[in-house]
């Protein structure tokens, strides 16, 4: 379910580097329950803006909230309430599929009945129930894109951040991730996720190009597509970006 | 330029190669196209002499990778996945070291890099560890250029680059093309595949299929539907239940939908989703993408197994 209830407010967000200024006067919010993209060129300040609202880095000014919570006083519980994954890091390749959630689990201070009830659900529904004693590192790399997507939402966090989750993975493992995608949002979970897969762009509810540290568009993928008299989101990219 | 005949390598127990066979010839822009883990970097690294097979031979511009492996790394320029230049060198220094190296200097072969090192150039007493991605990329392409290769082999250039620069980098690769170098690309991304003269889809460490782009995309065996619709999750739900179907996957706004050759037509598959309460939705026979193929490959692939 779309709503309008704002569950990241971004008001004046700027981020300096020394001179160098990575965002420039961001403002947008994130409604719950929506499939939110974040794109744009590599060094666009994608990821600073990202680290900011996971509660990893300090903004210079402006003010934001995530999932309630204030980005300069309440990181801890903004950690608490939202999942997190990237293509870079995920799960730890040495423990088994089962010692991952365990520490996973443990982190977001689980329950033992909630985890273990949680786990068995999330292993049938990724066919993976007789793997629970296997490496990560065993695993094939679709497996564990899938996994360290459903271990990064069980703690049922409100929102959940996707750093370019899908890079290097298979055509049909990448559209099953999507699945897993929509299935989270089912359970009421905000999605924030960044791709170089334009197509992936489409699949958002609403879009939010970044070029050199500001937002140059923010809107649904088919008014986007609207305003840049493009076919498809590929187009209004390279559009905005060139 | 590049023969590549019956070679197998194993890590332990997993299987990186399978029975590859391949030829590239020369001038070629040859594309390896496939996921993480299919076997792309270990084919790479086989031919450019850093890892041995288990069995079959290789041989580049005629000459073996494992007996003549000092003459094979003169006439070829690599560029590994991961960034492997000297962080600590500047940009300039870098590129100093690989001609001298080979032997060469930056002025002999300079027309080679010209367009690609000019837009590094203004920068080039910054130390390389300190480059965005993008001038990173630049500067390795320029270092595996400056001893004048016959062949290039660029190991997923573009991964985890954006949608514009990616542009631009396929754009340097056909001015290369033209300049004569035979080319062996790896790349994830299926959308970059029409960009070479021929591929090789590669998946668990077997070659699935080689071709032209355009030749595996118009004999593709199946009949492929473009369905539009408004809700593309619930109608996707309904044709997995379409007699018939052998796959529906979305490709942005549209769906595909894949069923066995001769058993549908539009109008067939429009009054079926009628039939279900889907109104408003068009049907039509659509030309297959590289993404297609490899999909229905890779379904055959998992049928088998």
């Amino acid at each position: 379910m779309i709503t309008t209830e704002p569950v990241i407010t971004v008001k004046n967000m700027v981020k300096k580097f020394g001179n160098f200024v990575a965002n420039d006067n961001l403002n947008f919010e994130v409604y719950k329950g929506e499939i939110f993209g974040f794109i744009g060129a590599n060094g666009a300040g994608k990821t600073t803006a990202i680290r900011i609202l996971c509660g990893l880095s300090t903004p210079t000014s402006g003010e934001m909230m995530v999932a309630g919570f204030d980005i300069y006083r309440q990181t801890e519980k903004i950690k608490q309430n939202i999942g997190y994954m990237s293509q870079k890091f995920s799960l730890y390749e040495d423990l088994t599929i089962n010692e991952n959630i365990r520490f996973y689990g443990g982190i977001y201070g689980m329950k033992i009945g909630e985890r273990k009830a949680r786990t068995a659900e999330m292993l049938e529904r990724l066919e993976l129930t007789a793997y629970g004693n296997r490496k990560i590192g065993d695993l094939p790399l679709g497996w564990k894109q899938k996994l360290a997507f459903s271990i990064a939402i069980l703690h049922n966090p409100k929102i959940v951040f996707l750093d370019e989750p899908t890079g290097g993975v298979d055509p049909i493992t990448r559209r099953q991730f999507w699945n897993l995608i929509y299935e989270a949002v089912e359970k009421g979970i905000t999605v924030f996720v960044t791709t170089h897969y334009m197509d992936e762009a489409e699949y958002c509810d609403r879009v939010s190009i970044m070029a050199d540290g500001r937002i140059v568009a923010l809107d649904t993928p088919e008014k986007l597509k609207k305003q840049y008299d493009a076919a498809n989101m590929d187009e209004v990219f390279l559009k905005i970006a060139r | 330029m590049i023969a590549v005949k019956d070679l197998h390598k194993k890590y332990g127990d997993v299987i990186a190669l399978e029975k590859v066979s391949l030829s590239v010839e020369k001038g070629e822009l040859f594309g390896l196209i496939g996921p993480d883990g299919a076997g792309k970097t270990t084919l790479m690294r086989i031919l450019m002499s850093l890892l041995l097979p288990d069995k079959g031979t290789a041989t580049m511009s005629g000459l073996d990778v494992v007996t003549d492996y000092k003459k094979v790394r003169l006439i070829t320029g690599y560029m590994p996945g991961r960034f492997s230049l000297y962080p600590d060198l500047t940009v300039e220094e870098n590129l100093k070291f690989f001609a001298t190296v080979f032997g060469t200097t930056i002025e002999e072969n300079y027309h080679l890099i010209k367009d690609i090192y000019q837009q590094i150039e203004p920068f080039k007493t910054r130390r390389a560890g300190k480059l965005s991605g993008g001038m990173k990329q630049k500067l390795a392409l320029s270092c595996a250029l400056i001893h004048k290769p016959e062949i290039l082999i660029l190991d997923e250039p573009t991964t985890g680059v954006d949608a514009v620069s990616r542009k631009e980098f396929w754009e340097m690769l056909k001015r290369l093309k033209k300049m004569g170098i035979t080319i062996l690309v790896s790349t994830p991304y299926m959308d970059e595949a029409t960009l070479c003269d021929r591929i090789a889809l590669i998946q668990q460490g077997r070659l699935m299929d080689v071709a032209t782009p355009q030749a595996m995309m118009n004999s593709f065996p199946e009949d492929l539907w473009a369905v539009r619709t408004r809700k593309i999750y619930d109608t996707s739900k309904l044709l997995e239940m379409l007699p018939s179907v052998i796959s529906v996957n979305s490709f942005g706004q549209v769906l595909h939908l894949v069923t066995t050759k001769g058993m549908q037509t539009a109008q067939s598959i429009k009054q079926f989703l009628v039939d279900k309460g889907e109104l408003e939705i068009s049907v039509e026979a659509s030309g297959a993408t590289i993404e297609d193929v490899f999909i229905l490959l890779m379904n055959h692939h998992k049928q088998k197994q």
